[in-house]
């Protein structure tokens, strides 16, 4: 690493520092409309992927292997790809675009959902799958209702459904190509840390993005951490 | 004669289009202890798991309490039942939240609950371990603990499929004379699947062989038992 690069690093992290420091109201705005975006899409994919990853763990019906390899698949959807077709829905001469959704935030969670929905239902699915396949029986033969059966399911699976939420989590705040493509980048409205960053780049500021970036794994971590607190409850190694 | 609790009438179960389980009648009245017995693959887990309303047959009807068992009334039944499986199958939690949970999915008032689960877990010896994790518990433990979990439920019948088949003799010995002083105490209604012909006599007072899906041979156990006896010599 040059010695120019070395300087931009450590002149970003000093940046970082005193943009929170000083309260840096764009970057601060930025920071929470991130945050907001990409938690948003985070909680709809736990609705859609945690229900579905159940049902394609625990029922059995024709083309279930079918979906769950499509499942599989929508793990690695490049943002890009999603982001485009996202776009072609909701943009003005779109089929959705009488709602007129495109270049707003909504946009960019609905696209993001997109991303972590396949991601979140693929580790339920794994997830699910660990438990002893005789647990159902034995919950059911203690009460269970349907519904309670699915949240102690969950609440066995745990330890796996955090990791499947993490894994979303870290999909969407690190993408960008989605965001770009739906969102605009437009400031004040619709510019997140990630369309931040290589705006900034673009325009010759790599230091401002080493900056960016520093808040924004910063940002990352402290949800993870979150989320990492709640799955290790309890747990020791032996 | 005491009165009828469970039936099931012309029960079928097809599995990969081969019959695995095909039973005419088989009633179970209250305080009987019926021992299900037979070799691997003879469709006594099977049959246990259709009259514990787990598995629903291909063909033939349960009858609770000359009730049909149906898709509506299921759960009402299936909450005056408990199962105990060959595995203890424990939720990953404390030993107390085990033997609570059937009570707690029955919204039982938690006065209650605290109750009856002190209760279960002292008369089996494991009242100690109650604010422990289930992950540091040895077989016996887990496997007495699994049989709190379905006696706090105080259920009409008991389904016990194998449950002391993984254990060490001197530990499966202790359990099979704990239970059947439970079940005698409590008059309660047991099935009670099992490999080894010895468990038989000293808890059923009928017994049901099955092979390859069908009644074999039914009656006391010192009628069944003499029956193979003779069959060996």
């Amino acid at each position: 690493m040059g010695e120019l690069q070395m300087e931009w690093i450590l002149q970003g992290i000093r940046d970082a520092i005193l943009m929170l420091l000083h309260g840096d109201k764009e970057v601060l705005r930025i920071t929470l409309l991130t945050l907001k975006v990409s938690c948003t899409a985070t909680l709809i994919s736990i609705f859609i992927g945690i229900p579905i990853g159940y049902i394609l763990a625990f029922h059995d019906f024709f083309g279930r292997k079918l979906i769950v390899s499509m499942v599989n698949l929508g793990m690695g959807f490049p943002p890009t790809v999603v982001g485009l077709w996202v776009y072609i829905l909701i943009a003005r001469n779109g089929p959705l675009g009488g709602l007129e959704l495109i270049y707003t935030p909504t946009a960019i969670i609905i696209a993001q959902a997109v991303i972590a929905s396949p991601i979140v239902m693929g580790f339920s699915v794994a997830a699910f799958q660990q438990i002893n396949s005789k647990m159902k029986t034995q919950i059911l033969s203690l009460g269970a209702s349907p519904i309670q059966l699915m949240l102690l399911l969950v609440r066995e699976a745990r330890l796996g459904l955090f990791a499947a939420v993490m894994a979303g989590f870290g999909g969407v705040i690190s993408e960008v190509g989605a965001s770009m493509m739906v969102g605009g980048n437009i400031k004040g409205d619709t510019r997140v840390l990630t369309t931040a960053m290589v705006m900034e780049v673009n325009k010759g500021n790599p230091e401002v993005a080493i900056a960016l970036s520093v808040i924004l794994l910063a940002l990352a971590y402290l949800v993870v951490v979150v989320l990492t607190i709640n799955q290790q409850r309890g747990r020791s190694i032996q | 004669m005491r009165e009828i609790l469970l039936a099931v009438k012309n029960t079928k179960m097809v599995k990969s289009k081969r019959v695995i389980l095909d039973v005419p009648l088989l009633e179970l009245r209250h305080g009987e202890v019926l021992s299900l017995m037979g070799h691997n693959g003879a469709g006594k887990s099977t049959l246990l798991k259709i009259l514990a309303l787990l598995q629903v047959p291909t063909q033939g009807n349960v009858y609770f309490k000359g009730e049909e068992v149906s898709n509506s009334n299921v759960l009402k039944f299936r909450r005056q039942m408990a199962a105990v499986l060959q595995e203890p199958l424990l939720l990953d939690t404390t030993v107390y939240k085990n033997a609570a949970v059937g009570l707690q999915l029955r919204k039982v008032d938690r006065k209650e609950v605290n109750k009856r689960v002190m209760h279960w877990l002292e008369r089996l010896g494991v009242e100690h371990l109650a604010k422990y994790s289930v992950r540091n518990l040895s077989g016996g433990e887990a496997q007495r603990v699994s049989l709190a979990r379905a006696l706090v439920l105080e259920p009409q019948v008991i389904f016990l499929d194998e449950p002391f088949s993984a254990l060490d003799t001197p530990t499966r010995e202790s359990l099979l004379a704990e239970l059947r002083d439970i079940l005698y105490e409590q008059s309660m209604t047991a099935v009670f699947v099992t490999h080894d012909y010895r468990e038989i006599p000293q808890l059923a007072n009928r017994v049901v062989e099955l092979s390859q899906g069908k009644i074999l041979h039914q009656g006391t156990p010192e009628k069944v038992l003499k029956y193979k006896l003779n069959k060996v010599v």
